[in-house]
């Protein structure tokens, strides 16, 4: 399991690349794109998904 | 060098202009407690003088002769606030947290340096976001700081922040010397934060509600507390939202001013139903220009008030009032190869400025002594708006003014309590009618308009509604000039030939920002 961004909704901001505890969000083509082999949905780590939580346009959503 | 900045264009006369000769000994200081210039080196600890007194934002007497560059290195934010929406980014638009381009720390220092090439009067590089400065860590904005320190370390530096990450970046904050930050409140109580903010990220978890305001509440307290042990300066800005926390923001002032705030800026919210915030989108209005003045005059005897701001944009470039940026685009930038700093120009300006400064310092008091000599304390006060371009001077034509400047002016002395923007909208009508009627309802709370030059046409409108066009003190200074007129104002009242303007209110217009004007 894991979380994605929806592009069209992304603003670019980063918010969500700082707060991922694995590193699994990078910049690619204009907006942030979760590697979904990395995500871990940050279960075991936070009671909630970190890019959700902090996105100002809500788009991290589970895949 | 290129294109650099005349600075006739400042002053509005062919040459550097002494200041007129005043025998110092008629200056009897302040008379009182509303002193024309209340942010001079008379009422200030001289050490706090010598940090805000280039500074625009800080100091109302610099902004009239000094630049801020903000640069957009910070989009990420850790809180949301029902004013603000940063998916919207027209780029014609201006408002804090709009900016048209994102910038890496090596692109905004190059920016930097370019702009500091071309503008000598720019003093401070500021962070403004369009996010929170202090948000994903501060990483950008640490890093932009640090390497501007070593190429430019004339320059100040300056920081905004929503305060809720603050208290963990404080020591970061007082190494690389950045000895101005704001921090915006708009409550210090969370059951009236809760109407503002609907919700924070922190300790790893979206807060909403209650808990949310009361969070960033204690870390708002707490941060500045913190900053102001350490003799940073904090200025307070915070948003006037009629219905919410209008009264409120006494309480707000008395707070910070027991914390030690230096400044408070009490700002209009700006709401649109186009920008797509959530006041702009359920009808919140902002206060009108008397509501927002009688809330400063209340507040006065708190912490000393910026009346100043013209919240401009997180990447905004030049004067208060006026934005450059489009000349310093990140294209243009890229296209500029490597680019030297040289302080020298910035050097000249800001001795020149010193020099001009003492003069004008003696000047405005001798021309408010000799006003509260010869007025008696019963006339009330009036409102003057100023056409101007900067230097303190009336040195702007009516029909090119993209703001006014508003001088109060009694029996007491003349001071700066505001400004009105009159450029157009971008999705507003347009035509010369159009624009005449936007800077009525502008400046229809003044008695008069103070401008270089103005036409037949908009002389006769101005007059039909009131407001008496003057141009005879053009490329004076302003507060001399504004005292000389009350003076003369007064006389005419007694006469009975005019009547006084009393109990007129004006439009605040905000949105977005065209820099044109019909």
């Amino acid at each position: 399991m894991a979380y994605k961004i929806k592009a069209s909704d992304c603003t670019a901001c980063g918010a969500c690349e700082a707060e991922c505890p694995n590193g699994a969000i990078s910049f690619k083509k204009g907006a942030y794109a979760i590697n979904p082999s990395i995500c871990t949905e940050c279960k075991g780590q936070f009671d909630s998904a970190q890019c959700a939580s902090v996105c100002p346009a809500d788009c991290c959503v589970p895949a | 060098m290129g294109n650099v900045i005349s600075l006739d264009s400042i002053l509005g006369l062919g040459e550097l202009k002494a200041p007129a000769e005043t025998p110092v000994a008629a200056a009897s200081g302040c008379v009182s407690s509303s002193c024309g210039s209340s942010d001079g080196p008379a009422d200030m600890d001289p050490a706090v003088w010598e940090k805000v007194k280039n500074h625009p934002c800080y100091s109302e007497e610099a902004h009239h002769y000094f630049a801020r560059m903000h640069v957009a290195v910070a989009p990420a934010c850790n809180i949301q606030c029902n004013y603000c929406n940063r998916k919207y980014d027209c780029s014609n638009e201006s408002r804090p947290g709009v900016v048209s381009e994102k910038l890496t720390p090596d692109q905004a220092l190059k920016k930097i340096l370019a702009v500091a090439q071309e503008i000598p009067q720019l003093s401070v590089i500021g962070i403004a976001g369009p996010g929170d400065s202090l948000a994903a860590n501060g990483k950008n904005t640490f890093k932009t700081f640090e390497m501007l320190q070593k190429k430019a370390p004339d320059l100040k530096l300056c920081l905004s922040t929503n305060g809720l990450a603050l208290p963990d970046h404080v020591e970061t904050i007082a190494r690389y010397n950045i000895d101005h930050v704001t921090i915006t409140i708009n409550a210090v109580d969370p059951e009236v934060g809760q109407h503002i903010y609907p919700w924070i990220f922190h300790d790893h978890r979206r807060w909403t509600g209650l808990d949310a305001a009361k969070i960033l509440h204690e870390r708002q307290m707490l941060g500045l507390e913190m900053l102001t042990s350490r003799g940073i300066l904090v200025k307070v800005n915070s948003v006037m939202i009629p219905g919410i926390n209008d009264e409120h923001l006494l309480e707000v002032n008395k707070a910070v001013k027991a914390r030690g705030a230096f400044l408070h800026n009490i700002m209009p919210l700006i709401s649109d139903p186009a920008h797509g915030t959530h006041f702009g989108l359920t009808g919140q209005r902002g206060p009108t220009a008397q509501e927002l003045k009688a809330l400063q005059d209340q507040c006065e005897g708190g912490v000393k008030l910026m009346r100043h701001c013209r919240q401009c944009r997180a990447d905004a470039v030049g004067l208060l009032g006026e934005d450059r940026g489009d000349e310093f685009t990140l294209d243009r930038i890229e296209a500029m190869g490597e680019v030297d700093y040289d302080a020298e120009a910035a050097r000249t300006y800001r001795e020149h400025v010193e020099n001009e400064r003492a003069g004008r310092h003696a000047a405005k008091a001798a021309a408010q002594a000799e006003v509260v000599e010869t007025v008696g304390d019963t006339v009330q006060p009036i409102l003057i708006a100023v056409a101007t371009k900067g230097g303190e001077r009336i040195n702007e034509h009516f029909g090119h003014a993209k703001e006014f400047q508003i001088y109060e002016v009694g029996p007491k002395g003349a001071k700066f309590v505001g400004h009105r923007r009159v450029d157009q909208y971008c999705e507003g009508g347009s035509g010369d009618e159009d624009a005449l009627d936007t800077v009525l309802s502008a400046i229809n709370d003044c008695a008069a308009v103070f401008v270089a030059k103005v036409g037949g046409c908009p002389s006769k409108k101005l007059e039909a509604a009131g407001i008496e066009p003057v141009d005879r003190f053009a490329f004076e200074y302003i507060e001399e000039s504004a005292l000389t007129y009350f003076k003369d104002y007064a006389e005419r009242l007694s006469q009975g030939a005019i009547n006084s303007r009393a109990g007129q209110d004006a439009v605040i217009r905000t949105g977005a920002f065209t820099a044109r004007r019909a």
